[in-house]
């Protein structure tokens, strides 16, 4: 009895919670991988869902413009404003062009890019989904003979695969815009320079590297977001929880992903 | 038609349905009743299909529910209508495009056909008129009335009704109730109501079943139940507060709770 109830030492009760954070963390992404490929199994299944991908396409795509285009304007002129003074010193404000279009394109457009879709698209994703737990029109569909995994959780994830390369071209292309406006037409760049080392040293690997991180970020993002709505509690605050959830974990798997990929394209 | 036999269902440690038979005769009005917590709705869910039982069967004619492949339990699902108990309309679209919704997924029917046909189905639930309003624009009445229609939009051979009349006025219970009643009987369909509302379960019931804490406790057609001798049956038709049904569900005597809580001043008396 005594050794029953012994209290456990610091180390033991730290561990033991770690253990079991980990056990759960693993198999919520085991869960969630058995749940999003399921889905997408069901790709070539009838009926097709092509209406609905490109709906949610339109959605995601087109309700997260504004917010890529401003992002993308405001780092581009940040980038500039600080490149120059910085090139400046050195005597290579020339190489500005340069400097904005390769930060843009490897890292800042699809992290940054990606970051905003999350906090924009990827948090109603969950939240329409738990939404529709809560109030049983998941179930609804399921007693019309409609597979809510196809119906709901497949358009999803690959519009967003889809719309987050495309965004983050838009948002590469303003950055680097909006940078040559700062550089050359505020702070007085030659035209010539920007563009010409811009061009010259960006490489077509660059421009890959960047959309397939997009690719993989995007994927990543419908999986997690789609995931937490349709595993969430069937509570109002269970909705809450889970959008949270899916906003911070996807955030966080961006930053860890993207050192992976940049490590390999480096 | 419809047989659950040994079902139970768990949440955790919580025992929601005990091991329980059940038989849904075909072409009939099976209403469930009980109080809440009695374990009917679960009861309903683990019979549609749309929850796994923790122990037990489903068989619907020889089919076991709980066995057949996903893609056959959709095809089955064809057949089946659901009516549940807040509507669960779909909010993006608006009552046309609700009572629709089958009939796009499931026919090759032109559109003039189908909106003839939700034309009638409106008509039938008496919101012929309202195509485009949207969900949250309805009262809560007419959201039950026009997820009636849409269960009904394909005729299907059983419809399960969960709480159909809760929430609602008593004409627009009683609408309901009529609609239940009468397109059971037009269609031959099987329903499967569950209520805890005594006089319209009374009223369109053939059969009745009873539960209490997970498990039945009496079946029979509505004269049986209204005459049984069994006190728990009438405390619950009556709702009587005092009887073999406990109010209080609380597991320790409050005396003691408030004499051992930590914190609490003892009294010495």
């Amino acid at each position: 009895m005594s050794a029953l109830f012994a209290k456990q030492s610091a180390p033991t009760i730290f561990f033991g919670r770690l253990g079991r954070y980990a056990l759960r963390g693993l198999e919520q992404i085991g869960d969630a991988s058995m749940l999003g490929l399921h889905a997408l199994s069901l790709f070539f299944a009838k009926p097709w869902q092509g209406r609905h991908f490109i709906l949610q396409l339109y959605a995601l795509g087109v309700g997260s413009l504004i917010i890529i285009i401003i992002t993308g304007a405001f780092t581009g002129m940040v980038l500039a404003l600080q490149g120059y003074y910085t090139l400046a010193k050195f005597g290579s404000a020339s190489l500005l062009g340069a400097g904005v279009g390769i930060s843009i394109i490897r890292e800042l457009g699809p992290v940054l890019g990606a970051l905003m879709i999350v906090g924009r698209a990827g948090s109603s994703i969950t939240a329409e989904i738990g939404i529709m737990r809560v109030t049983e029109q998941v179930d609804a569909l399921v007693m019309m003979a409609v597979n809510p995994k196809q119906r709901i959780l497949l358009p999803r994830i690959i519009a967003m695969t889809l719309a987050v390369p495309l965004l983050v071209s838009i948002f590469d292309v303003i950055g680097i815009g909006s940078g040559y406006i700062v550089g050359v037409k505020l702070l007085g760049v030659n035209a010539g320079d920007y563009m010409g080392e811009l061009i010259a040293k960006i490489t077509m690997t660059d421009i890959y590297g960047g959309w397939v991180k997009a690719v993989v970020f995007g994927f990543m993002i419908g999986m997690i977001c789609t995931y937490m709505g349709y595993r969430s509690e069937r509570t109002t605050e269970g909705v809450a929880r889970a959008t949270t959830q899916a906003v911070v974990v996807s955030s966080v798997s961006i930053l860890i992903i993207d050192y992976i990929l940049t490590s390999f394209f480096l | 038609m419809i047989r659950g036999e040994n079902l139970s269902k768990r949440y955790g440690d919580v025992t929601a349905l005990s091991p329980t038979d059940i038989d849904i005769r075909a072409g009939k009005i099976t209403v469930i009743m009980g109080g809440s917590g009695s374990g009917k709705t679960t009861i309903l869910r683990l019979l549609a299909g749309l929850e796994a039982p923790s122990s037990g069967h489903v068989w619907y004619d020889d089919k076991d529910l709980c066995a057949i492949p996903a893609k056959y339990l959709y095809e089955m699902r064809e057949g089946m209508g659901m009516l549940f108990q807040y509507s669960a309309l779909l909010n993006s679209l608006n009552v046309y495009d609700n009572v629709a919704f089958p009939l796009h997924e499931h026919s090759e029917l032109d559109e003039s056909v189908i909106r003839t046909m939700v034309s009638m189905k409106l008509e039938q639930v008496g919101l012929r008129g309202f195509e485009q309003m949207m969900p949250s624009e309805l009262s809560g009445g007419m959201a039950k009335r026009v997820a009636f229609a849409r269960a009904m939009a394909m005729d299907p051979r059983i419809v399960f009704f969960d709480e159909p009349t809760s929430g609602l006025d008593p004409i627009s219970a009683g609408v309901i109730a009529t609609l239940i009643l009468d397109t059971s009987r037009k269609n031959h369909m099987t329903s499967i109501v569950v209520t805890h509302d005594v006089s319209t379960g009374l009223s369109i019931a053939d059969h009745i079943i009873l539960l209490w804490q997970g498990s039945i406790i009496a079946e029979g057609a509505p004269a049986s139940i209204r005459d049984s001798d069994d006190e728990r049956v009438q405390q619950f038709l009556h709702g009587r507060p005092d009887g073999p049904i406990p109010f209080s569900r609380s597991t320790t005597s409050y005396i003691d709770d408030l004499i051992h809580k930590p914190g609490t001043v003892r009294l010495e008396l």
